[in-house]
């Protein structure tokens, strides 16, 4: 990360950025009273915003809010019903999303769209590569545009000709960032930028925020993570239930504001109150000089009975590889495992379960839920034989079951037979919980239990997870959300590069001091500049 | 109401509406059709795809896939021949097909599951694999004259039904039930819906997955027993182009290839309907070659209507 910063001169920089000079008065970007209906719901009902040239927008509201439609109108893939959209004061109407990027806008989305098997510079250009007379791909040319582009974030150690499969996650975000910027756009959206980038990397992306924001682009920022708004937006535009809500600057609002906006009451402490230290007990789970080589080594710790445990590090550092070898998923080369002061041996995953161990996934889609099955079917999968006799499954135990399922953790779901698939994240994120907690564990692992989660969901998922310690469970709480780690741990375990860097209590500890621990670099230089 | 809606929903009776609809307009246009005579040898001329079909739509569930059931029945039918032709007796013949067929299937999932090699390139290796195996032990020819005993198990008839149509009937009805009902089989929807979370659920899925390829071989060399003995020759051609069949049958009665759905009742119902197709068409006097061009407009029908049907299920939901 060091290595990139610093004082170095910008490369050479790709023609036409400089022109994105405005006329003062006018709005680079206003949106009026747009309207998009789906059958049975209004997605978006009379929404305004603007922007101006070298602004950053956090446009901010809860799943299902009307953010993406909102998003996906102004690239040109939903035609709005009533409204008008002005560019530079003029009004525009987009046929598709390559006339939306013609006239100046780019999405960045949240699902990469890059090709894993292509060169960063063949997905810079998709599609627009310099070629020859015979329609030949003029490789020079690409290459000296694709450095040309990389410079402009100071990435020119780069090799244009690197496949984008050897890329960090977040390097491919900056390669996906260069493909929108290489059309010249006015208006740069980026939705969920950093959902799967780790605090460090996210001061990266600000970084290269800022350095388009100088050069006149409009940025839309969308993202859950509320403190990340305010540092690096200049305004915020909420919405919700598809209307908006209001616009606001960043330095005349907090963050109780913005979440009282968003969800239409107020929370007071979305991470909930911290237990009592009297109610955490004896000591539940203990790992012991855990190994899996390459990945982690000397993993020692505990965790009691009530109380939370969360494991901060970077993306990489090994809490997931961690996680996994516990839950007898991987294996473990060495380091013995203890519950409540017995020694167990968890050669599978059906051994850990059998021993009241859970692992709740960090990739719900594609670890952990099945989307194309309903409710019924996923909150039984990891215990099938509670649910049948003599070897034969019992409907009508588990509609029952799963019916309790919804109410305990009030899912919103029209029925037990309807696919999680369809359901939005929170809702899906607490039906893997449901699977989870199904179990009784003694002791939980959560991988990431918030990801891609709004707020209102967050604070029903922190609710869950205290009662469960409050009922006994001792739970390990994997999670790359500072302000989570800190809000809802007990005690904090910090991982550097496949080693515990730090055992500390959650009180007094602070964003910067774990941050320190995770990047191994003193507390002044982690500092933002 | 609620039954009857649930019903209608399901493929099985969409399918089976289709075979009514199509058996009550011939027998409206052709007095031969609705015979014992002419059914009889529908179902006969069905059994030995429905038999491997059974196996099939649980492996397909899973994820799963056998391009090499046609030449594995009839490696494990020649090698019955085989061994029968030594003076063996007819039990040990039996035995031995269906053995071959089983550690087929156990190669075949080894390959897959452990060595990690996509099941189509290794099910297609495997095709050409067994049957080549047929040609070195046959020297390329069939073998013929076997005892009667043996014969029986494919020619006997039992109230007016063949032998293999009993089989296959009973196969349906054990395969439909454990697979719809069972806690064993039940994992292999998991698997078919997402391998990554069926391992976090705690299912074995390295096991179950080499547990179907042996199921489908088993029952692909029960098939190339069935077979060898109803034609009282092991041919070293037979079998030949049957996966093709096995599959777009279970692909028509609601499987899909990415795994997760799918129902013996459905691939048998999905073999009947393509068979009944092909009866009809050489009934109502449809040149002959225009049949297997018939079966895969079929198959194409009936995966756009389901595709159809989901998307606008889709919509009325919004």
């Amino acid at each position: 990360m060091r290595a990139l910063r610093g004082g170095r001169t910008a490369g050479a920089v790709r023609q036409g950025f400089g022109k994105c000079g405005v006329a003062m008065d006018k709005h680079i970007l206003e949106l009026k009273h747009i309207c998009k209906e789906f059958p049975g719901v209004k997605a978006l009902d009379d929404v305004n915003l603007t922007l101006d040239a070298g602004e950053v927008l956090a446009l901010v509201g809860e799943n299902g809010a009307g953010k993406s439609t909102l998003m996906l109108t102004l690239g040109g893939v939903h035609k709005p019903e009533a409204g008008q959209i002005f560019i530079n004061g003029k009004e525009v109407s987009f046929s598709s999303p390559m006339d939306a990027q013609n006239q100046g806008i780019g999405i960045v989305y949240q699902e990469l769209s890059l090709v894993q098997g292509l060169s960063i510079a063949e997905n810079i250009f998709a599609n627009r590569q310099p070629v020859g007379k015979a329609g030949f791909i003029k490789k020079e040319e690409l290459y000296k545009s694709a450095r040309e582009m990389l410079g402009l974030f100071h990435m020119e150690q780069l090799d244009p000709g690197m496949l984008v499969k050897e890329l960090s996650v977040a390097n491919r975000q900056v390669i996906e960032i260069l493909k929108a910027i290489s059309c010249d756009p006015k208006i740069l959206v980026l939705d969920e930028p950093t959902s799967s980038l780790t605090e460090v990397e996210v001061q990266e992306l600000f970084r290269n925020i800022r350095i388009l924001k100088e050069r006149g682009i409009a940025i839309i920022y969308i993202s859950h993570h509320l403190h990340e708004i305010f540092e690096i937006a200049d305004k915020v535009t909420i919405l919700r239930d598809g209307k908006y809500i209001c616009e606001a600057r960043v330095t005349d609002i907090d963050e109780e504001f913005l979440v009282t906006k968003m969800v239409g009451r107020k929370i007071e402490n979305i991470y909930g109150k911290r237990q009592e230290d009297e109610k955490i007990g004896e000591v539940c789970f203990r790992a012991e000089h855990l190994e899996r080589k390459g990945l982690f080594h000397d993993i020692s710790f505990e965790v009691r009975r009530g109380e939370i445990v969360g494991m901060s590090g970077l993306v990489g550092a090994g809490r997931t590889e961690i996680g996994l070898a516990i839950f007898g998923a991987d294996k473990l080369d060495a380091g013995t495992l203890t519950l409540d002061g017995k020694q167990v041996e968890i050669r599978s995953v059906r051994e850990a379960i059998a021993n009241g161990i859970g692992y709740m996934s960090e990739n719900r889609k594609e670890q952990g839920l099945y989307l194309d099955f309903d409710l019924k079917m996923n909150f039984i999968s990891n215990r099938l034989p509670e649910f049948s006799k003599n070897g034969f499954m019992q409907e009508k135990q588990i509609e029952k079951a799963a019916e309790e399922a919804v109410n305990q953790f009030r899912i919103a779901i029209p029925g037990v037979s309807y696919k999680v698939g369809k359901l939005s994240g929170g809702n899906q994120q607490k039906v893997l919980l449901a699977t989870w907690l199904g179990i009784r564990p003694r002791f939980l692992i959560v991988d990431e239990p918030t990801r891609g989660v709004d707020v209102g969901a967050k604070s029903e998922i922190y609710t869950f997870l205290r009662r469960m310690a409050a009922e006994g469970t001792a739970i390990l709480m994997i999670s790359s959300d500072l302000p989570e780690i800190l809000g809802v741990s007990d005690r904090i375990l910090v991982v550097r590069e496949g080693q515990i860097a730090a055992d500390c209590p959650a009180r007094g500890a602070t964003e910067e001091s774990i941050l320190s621990f995770a990047t191994g670099v003193k507390e002044e230089e982690t500092r933002r500049d | 109401m609620n039954i009857l809606k649930k019903l209608t929903k399901q493929r099985e009776f969409f399918i089976f509406f289709v075979i009514i609809c199509i058996m009550v307009a011939m027998t409206i246009y052709s007095p031969i059709f609705l015979t014992f005579a002419n059914l009889s040898v529908l179902f006969l001329s069905l059994s030995i795809a429905v038999i491997i079909a059974v196996g099939m739509t649980n492996l397909m569930v899973s994820g799963g896939f056998d391009m090499s059931v046609g030449s594995v029945l009839a490696f494990s039918g020649a090698m019955a021949g085989i061994v029968l032709r030594s003076g063996a007796p007819v039990i040990a013949a039996v035995l031995i097909g269906i053995v071959i067929g089983g550690l087929a299937g156990l190669f075949n999932g080894f390959v897959v599951s452990i060595l990690g090699i996509n099941p189509f390139v290794t099910t297609l290796a495997s095709l050409s694999l067994f049957r080549g195996l047929t040609l070195i032990v046959t020297r390329g020819q069939n073998i013929s004259g076997l005892p009667d005993a043996f014969n029986a198990l494919g020619q006997k008839v039992i109230l007016g039904l063949q032998m293999p149509i009993w089989y296959a009937l009973i196969l349906v009805v054990i395969g439909d039930i454990l697979l719809r009902k069972s806690r064993f089989f039940r994992q292999n929807y998991y698997i078919g819906g997402s391998e990554k979370s069926a391992r976090l659920s705690g299912i074995a899925v390295d096991r179950m997955k080499i547990l179907n390829y042996v199921i489908v071989g088993l029952l692909a060399g029960f098939a190339g027993v069935i077979m060898t003995a109803r034609m009282g020759t092991a041919s070293v051609t037979q079998g030949t182009g049957l996966e093709l069949q096995v599959i777009t049958a279970v692909i028509i009665g609601g499987a899909s290839l990415q795994g997760g759905e799918g129902t013996v009742i459905g691939a048998f119902l999905g073999s009947l309907l393509m068979t009944l197709i092909t009866n009809v068409l050489t009934l109502v006097g449809v040149d002959v070659y225009w049949q297997t061009f018939v079966t895969g407009a079929t198959l194409l029908v009936a995966v756009l209507i389901d595709q159809y049907g989901k998307v606008r299920k889709e919509k009325a939901r919004k």
